[in-house]
């Protein structure tokens, strides 16, 4: 193979096409309000790690709707379990439950 | 003598003004321009929030116009202004004087073609939610297939200055949650995906239609919109839009493709309003007297407007808004008919 | 696919295309890439036709390159413009016809930005006075070379002795067809056919018998542009792009790609050499690639001229193939001889594509 100094550059671009539906059903078994999520952003906000990390819940679960769990596992891995975000969703979601549901789901991988 | 008071246009607006009006002892006259009365209505199958059968919404709306003499396939031709009332010529040969005019002549669905991006009329896959609507209500549509992935496209033709519309047109957020559901009761194994700018679920109930469709169906909210559909080989829709959210583009190959056409002023209305020297605000809707203590006035004495005609409007705003009107018209008719004589027609009604 | 839906919409882009008595301008690169596009284009216009085309030695670049490179401002490029609308009002034309789509582009761009700024068309036209002593007159119509080309499709394709079908199956080519991004997407009404369906190339493939391909990455940009690739770290952005569109259109096994610009059929011929060696990946049948032409060096095939003569042996992608298909004629000992059989030199023979 020749080297031209140059080479194929790696799509950025989401294939909603391989989004992981069986695992994600199997996340939304154990946590159903998972489906509840609006990405409204209020978790991200308060979150005592994302002042420091990037850390956020909307991001990881926007990342698993997206194909992406690996990065998704990655945003979540500095919670403290503080517990801000349970504090302040509005539609309710055990965001504590959330989490560690998806570090059970996708963390095996 | 009685006042004659002339509805243009026998949509939902139309019909219950008429109903109303008539009550008050008025004589109505109502024209349609099209073969039958309902307008839209008439072709919905069910109503957001929740579900109601649209075929009984107007059978309801139509069982309350016994007395208001109503013409069907007929047009205003020629209206003039004398002193205190209208001269109406209509196509069907008929001369109204009418005492006060009503335009209730609605809207116009946006021609979902113009956005050529969408390839709707070129993509068998493409239908919009008039199509689909009339799915539900016939049963079968070639190009919809046991669909597994289907996908929605919020505001097309609306808040979209490429189309001529930066207006929204209200109530196709509401019906893509509504469709999204319904179409998942239809086919329970598909993915549902909605792409969205800006989710406008305002009215009562809206919001827990909006919870119920992502709690218990599933359906998949992406906010961006879809800018570009193509054709794969097997005839799928390659659909691209950005996941903004994640700051990201997307694809995603659907088996159909939901355009939400929106609202667009009535251009057959708009003839109308002209010869009548109704003037039409930048957005093409015509102009009341004051945005919101006379929204059922036009500027011209003698002239009401209700319904869609000023603007997008659910289906209770416009009933509420034809009532209105027959209010106002009757205060108007008394104030400068005062010798006319009116006696309310009583109608037996259980609460 | 309604096809019927795309010709509501070809319907309402239609453009005015004159008749006759055009002034051509040339590209710059484009004779070093293909170089018998031109000199048929001529040939046809001229000869096969019987058009009058004028063209002048003293016509320049359009100056689009520096432009898009961010080396000249703009007025500069609109006094280099305006001088070359002074050499066609000089030599009494007014129907301009230009051979490279970025230099299209450039035209209308300039033409609307004098249309709403009519200052700045006075001061370019002080800047060519006090640079050349010349006056310029806008152009009454503006034109590329293939809306001439898709002008008179049905006047080649009846002087035409070879069609674009397989002689061996009798099925019509599969051919995918790709506009040069500033023909229509900037100015969509300039463009036949509009910007999202471009009917210019389609129309000419449907007069010669061909059957166009519509495949998802159609209107996706090859990704030439001009900055953005003259350093060789940055290039494989542009190949990126080019790959993205191969990918796309494989599963479709397209016969062969008509393009109008200069770059598209550049970069797609190469990038399938580079992307053939550095991967392995071939797009064509049995390891051979996709032929790339030129909508000049379909209509020459089309209209009978020797293959060697439109250039077809500079082509990364050989051509083989598809002449094979057409039932074309050719000698492939001529491949690689010059004028008056002199041996014009050989390439050296690639690893993967063949």
């Amino acid at each position: 193979m020749v080297d031209f100094g140059f080479g194929l550059v790696p799509s950025s671009r989401i294939n909603l096409d391989l989004f992981d539906k069986e695992r994600y059903e199997e996340l939304a078994s154990m946590e159903p309000d998972v489906r509840k999520c609006m990405s409204c952003g209020s978790c991200t906000a308060v979150c005592t790690a994302g002042k420091y990390s990037a850390t956020s819940l909307r991001e990881a679960i926007e990342c698993i709707h997206n194909g992406q769990p690996d990065k998704a596992l990655g945003m979540l891995k500095s919670c403290q379990f503080c517990g801000k975000c349970t504090m302040v969703c509005p539609r309710g979601i055990n965001t504590r439950h959330l989490i560690l549901s998806i570090n059970k789901t996708y963390g095996e991988l | 003598m009685k006042n004659n008071v002339l509805i243009v246009g026998g949509g939902p607006a139309g019909l219950e003004a008429s109903s109303q009006l008539q009550r008050l002892g008025y004589n109505v006259i109502l024209i349609e321009r099209s073969t039958a009365l309902g307008g839209h209505l008439a072709k919905w199958d069910r109503l957001f929030p929740s579900g109601v059968s649209a075929r009984e919404t107007l059978k309801s709306l139509m069982g309350h116009i016994e007395g208001v003499k109503y013409f069907t396939d007929t047009e205003v031709q020629s209206i003039n202004r004398l002193e205190k009332s209208y001269n109406v010529i209509l196509s069907n040969g008929i001369t109204v004087l009418a005492d006060a005019v009503l335009m209730t002549t609605g809207f116009d669905l946006f021609k979902a073609s113009r956005k050529e991006e969408y390839g709707y009329g070129i993509y068998n896959r493409v239908i919009t939610n008039a199509d689909l609507e009339a799915y539900f209500r016939n049963g079968s549509d070639p190009r919809i297939d046991n669909p597994k992935r289907i996908g929605f496209v919020h505001c097309v033709g609306s808040r979209d200055e490429k189309a001529g519309c930066r207006s929204c047109s209200k109530v196709c957020c509401a019906t893509a949650v509504k469709q999204a559901m319904e179409m998942k009761q239809a086919f329970p194994d598909a993915d549902v995906f909605c792409f969205y700018m800006d989710l406008r679920l305002f009215g009562r109930h809206y919001e827990d239609m909006y919870l119920s469709a992502q709690r218990d169906y599933g359906i998949r909210f992406i906010r961006g919109r879809v800018a570009e559909v193509a054709e794969n080989a097997d005839g799928s829709l390659q659909v691209k839009a950005e996941d903004t959210v994640a700051s990201k583009p997307l694809k995603a190959s659907l088996d159909l493709l939901v355009l939400m056409a929106g609202m667009r002023p009535s251009v057959s209305g708009r003839r109308v309003g002209d010869l009548l020297e109704m003037p039409v605000e930048e957005d093409g809707y015509f102009s009341v007297k004051e945005g919101i203590v006379s929204g059922q006035k036009s500027p011209h004495p003698g002239i009401f407007l209700a319904g869609a005609a000023t603007g997008p409007k659910t289906l209770p705003d416009t009933l509420a808004d034809a009532r209105a009107a027959a209010v106002m018209i009757d205060q108007y008719l008394s104030d400068v008919f005062p010798e006319a004589k009116h006696y309310k027609n009583l109608v037996r009604e259980l609460w | 696919m309604i096809y019927e839906g795309k010709q509501k919409i070809w319907a309402d882009y239609q453009k005015e295309i004159p008749d006759d008595h055009y002034f051509y301008v040339r590209s710059c690169i484009r004779q070093s890439f293909f170089p018998a596009s031109e000199a048929t284009f001529l040939d046809i216009t001229r000869n096969r036709l019987g058009k009058d085309i004028f063209e002048t030695e003293h016509h320049t670049t359009c100056g689009g390159i520096a432009y898009h490179s961010d080396t000249i401002p703009q007025e500069t490029v609109m006094t280099i413009i305006a001088r070359q609308f002074a050499l066609m009002a000089k030599n009494g034309y007014e129907n301009y016809v230009c051979s490279c789509i970025t230099s299209f582009g450039l035209y209308c761009e300039t033409m609307e930005t004098w249309r709403e700024f009519p200052e700045l068309e006075a001061k370019i036209r002080e800047n060519l006075w006090k640079t050349c002593k010349l006056d310029f007159a806008k152009p009454k119509y503006l034109i590329h070379a293939s809306d001439l080309i898709y002008k008179y499709r049905n006047l080649i394709a009846k002087q035409a002795v070879h069609k674009l079908v397989n002689v061996h199956t009798g099925q019509p080519l599969k051919v995918v067809e790709h506009i040069g991004c500033h023909y229509s997407k900037m100015f969509p009404s300039k463009g036949v056919g509009g910007a999202e369906y471009p009917y210019v190339l389609v129309g000419m493939i449907e007069a010669w018998g061909g059957e166009i391909v519509d495949y998802p990455e159609r209107r996706h940009c090859c990704g030439f542009g001009f900055r953005q690739y003259f350093i060789k770290g940055n290039r494989g952005y542009s190949l990126s792009n080019t790959h993205k569109k191969f990918e796309s259109m494989e599963p479709f096994h397209p016969d062969f790609i008509i393009t109008n610009c200069p770059g598209c059929p550049y970069f797609m011929d190469r990038w399938q050499y580079v992307i053939a060696e550095s991967t392995g990946k071939t797009y064509g049948q049995d390891g051979h690639g996709i032929p790339v032409l030129t909508y000049e060096e379909v209509a020459g095939l089309v209209m009978g001229y020797d293959p060697w003569d439109l250039g077809l042996q500079t082509h990364q992608v050989g051509v083989e193939p598809l002449l094979d298909k057409m039932g074309i004629e050719y000698d492939p000992e001529k491949k690689y001889q010059g004028k008056g059989g002199k041996d014009i030199g050989r390439p050296e023979p690639c690893a993967c594509l063949k």
